[in-house]
Parts: structure tokens; sequence; C-alpha cells
């Protein structure tokens, strides 16, 4: 019974700052950062499953440069990214998003975004 | 501070000494297709003597890079630069097989072009390499080394009997691809090659090697296959690509591929190591049995090219 009590109380506070909070506040207070590393010319991890307003952020571990670049150009291309370089995109609509590095094509990986 | 600068001087001349036509190189000569590596000794000199004409090939100089093994890629190209120049017989042009720069940043660019300058190499064709197109499909790549003949980049030229091709297949890579050519180009190959006769000795390099080399690394062009059934009717064709920075050969009837070394960094044997990156635990002393050029001589009265691979050592 008490359990309960506790897990209304939550919902209630959650739904309070929710209806408080503006709607674009309330996107970047949901979501965190999700890491996609590129190391030994690939990405990790290839596939990658994120809500809707979710920021990935790519990292470059790798010694050669690699480019990400949207396989259907749905999002913009990174520059060279050398080493320890990142790139960020906010993934805001709901899909599945191939994408490749342009300097060497068989490293393809996918976003899906519900 | 003059010692140092004196011994900074020996080593150097010890260096060019080591580097000399005379010394550790294997010679390459093809005959009907077929490869055959002698050392280099006085035989190979004689066939040198021989030649009608030589040039050389270096690839892959990734001006930009500075990372483990090699802090110093505009270091090891002068000395490639310096080794052809120390050749007796001088090479009538130089070919360069891509991957300029490491990012193709317009700094990189400049120090590549004015290394070449400052080595007074001469004519220099090249064709561009995956690093050199990043971010604009290879514009500032074509404006500044381009050969201006297609729209597309590629070119070919005839130079003593031999009938040399430029190919690019470093643009327009599709995901989960390898390199591509695409149809413009193949279309104009097919062209440029039609009038000629199959006696014609062809020379064709591009940066992507022109066969499947090793696909799990991307060591490949997709369309090649269709490339190559338009040079099977030539008596001896060679294919001179760079991108693995490594000697690798094929020998297909009468179509012999060649990868070259780099300039700049080794990479791994295809297969022996998790991704195809720089080889990075090399001893600072071993860098140099990893670079290197190649000398094509075209004999006179054969349709043979010899090929000598030139290790920096």
């Amino acid at each position: 019974m008490k359990r309960v009590t506790r897990f209304s109380a939550e919902m209630a506070a959650l739904l309070l700052s929710a209806l408080m909070l503006s709607p674009v506040n309330a996107a970047s207070a949901s979501t965190k950062p999700v890491a996609v590393d590129i190391r030994n010319f690939a990405f990790s991890p290839k596939t990658l499953t994120v809500s809707a307003g979710t920021r990935v952020v790519w990292t470059n571990r790798d010694d050669e440069p690699h480019v990400v670049v949207s396989a259907g150009h749905q999002f913009e291309s990174s520059h060279a990214l050398d080493t320890s370089d990142s790139y960020a995109i906010t993934f805001d609509h709901a899909g599945t998003y191939t994408y490749y590095c342009a300097i060497h094509p068989m490293m393809v990986g996918t976003i899906i975004v519900q | 501070m003059n010692d140092i600068e004196d011994r900074n001087l020996d080593g150097r001349r010890q260096f060019l000494k080591c580097m000399a036509w005379a010394g550790a190189g294997t010679l390459w000569l093809m005959h009907g297709g077929v490869l055959r590596a002698q050392p280099l000794t006085t035989k190979g000199a004689a066939l040198a003597a021989d030649a009608s004409f030589g040039f050389v090939q270096i690839s892959d100089s990734h001006i930009g890079f500075h990372k483990a093994p090699n802090m110093d890629v505009a270091g090891t190209l002068r000395e490639s630069l310096a080794m052809i120049n120390a050749q007796k017989v001088r090479p009538e042009f130089v070919l360069h097989t891509g991957d300029l720069t490491h990012l193709s940043r317009p700094e990189e660019f400049d120090t590549l072009a004015g290394i070449m300058q400052d080595a007074r190499m001469g004519k220099v064709f090249y064709v561009p390499g995956e690093h050199d197109v990043i971010g604009d499909n290879g514009a500032e790549f074509f404006r500044r080394f381009g050969e201006k003949q297609q729209s597309g980049g590629w070119y070919s030229f005839d130079h003593r009997g031999v009938h040399f091709v430029g190919l690019i297949n470093v643009l327009n890579l599709k995901a989960g691809g390898l390199g591509s050519l695409g149809a413009d180009q193949l279309a104009w190959l097919k062209k440029d090659l039609a009038a000629l006769s199959p006696d014609t000795p062809l020379v064709v390099f591009a940066h992507m090697p022109l066969w499947p080399l090793y696909p799990d690394w991307g060591w490949g062009t997709d369309d090649s296959n269709e490339a190559v059934s338009y040079l099977r009717r030539f008596g001896s064709v060679s294919v001179l690509n760079g991108h693995i920075h490594q000697i690798q050969q094929k020998v297909e009837g009468s179509i012999t591929f060649y990868t070259a070394r780099s300039t700049a960094y080794p990479q791994p044997a295809p297969g022996t190591a998790p991704a195809p990156g720089p080889m990075k635990d090399i001893a600072p002393g071993d860098l140099h049995r990893y670079l290197g050029i190649r000398d094509v001589r075209h004999l006179q009265g054969s349709h043979a090219l010899a090929v000598t691979e030139e290790v920096m050592s």
C-alpha cells in the first residue's frame, strides 16, 4: 500500500513538472545525448534506437578520419572528423536513418527514432 | 648547435646514399603481362639503360597526418622525392595515385604543392584519393591538380607509345559499397580505348584498387569488372593503385595489378588487424622499410614495363 502511494506521488510530480515546463524544455530534460563511437572502422552501436528529440553524438576513436553522411540525405553531413572529434545531430522525427562514412563507405550505421 | 646540425647533415647524406639506385630494391620485369622479380644488380642497371623512358609512382602522402608511426609525413615525402631525383636516368614524369592530403584542407594541399615544387618534380599526374575529396566532392583537388580534360576529372594521355589512363574511383560512394567509377566514366573509358590497337601498352591508374583485393576493408571498386573487361583485348596492361599503403600484386591474363607503398605510413596486410588503420607500433628506425616509391621503365623494343620497387632504407 505504501509502495503504491509513493508511485502515485512520483507520477503526480512528473505530470506536474511536464505541465509546468515548455515543450522544448520537456524534451531536453527527458532525453540526454546518446553516444555512437567510431572505432576500428565501425560505428558502435551499429544500430541505435532512440526516442524522438534525442541528440546523437558520434565521436571518432580511430587514428583515421571519418565522415558521417546520411544515406538518404535526411540529415546534414559532418565535416571530416579527425581523432577525438565529435559530431552531433538531434533527431526530432520518428524514422529510420541509415548513414555511412563518406570515405570508408563499407562503414554503415542506422539510427531508429521512435 | 653546429655539431648537431653537422651530424644531422651527415645522417642525411648517409640516408641518401642508402637510397641510391643501386641500393636495396627489387626490379620487376614484365614480360607479356607476367611480372618477374630480380634483385637490383648490374643487370638491372643495364635494363634501366635500355629503357626508352621511365616514370615513377608515388602514393598516399597524407599531408596533415601527424601521429604514430610518422610525425613528419612532409619529411618522408621530401625524402621520397630526393630518391627520385637521385636516379641516374631521370624519370620523365611522376604519377601520384592519391591521398595527397589527410583531410582535404587547403593548407594541406598548399604544403603538398610546395614540396613538389621545391623538389622540381616537373610534370606530375595526380588522381584523388578519398582523403582529397572530403566535403567538396574534390572541387579543390581538381582546381589545383586536375588535368581538366573531362568534367568528371578522369583523363588519358599518350607517352612514347604507351597509353596512360587516370581514373577517379573515390566519388559518389554508396553506403555499404567500395570505390566507384560510375556509368559516365565507364562510357568514356570504353570510347577512349576503342581506337587503340591491341598491342598498345596500357597503364591505368586510380587510387583505390581496381580489383577486389579485400572488400571487407573496402579495398576494391564496385564496378571495376566492367572497366577491366575493356582492358582484356590489350597485350600488356599495368594497373597501378594506391590506397592500401603496401605492395600487393595480381596477374590476370595480360593484366597485372599493383598497389603501391605510401610515402607516409604503412597499413596492415589484409585481415591481419581489426581494422585497416595506420600501423602504429613500428619502431622509429624501421619506418623507412615500409615506405617507398615505384619506378617504371618502358623497355625499348618490347611491350614490357620494368617495375622497380625502392624502399626508403
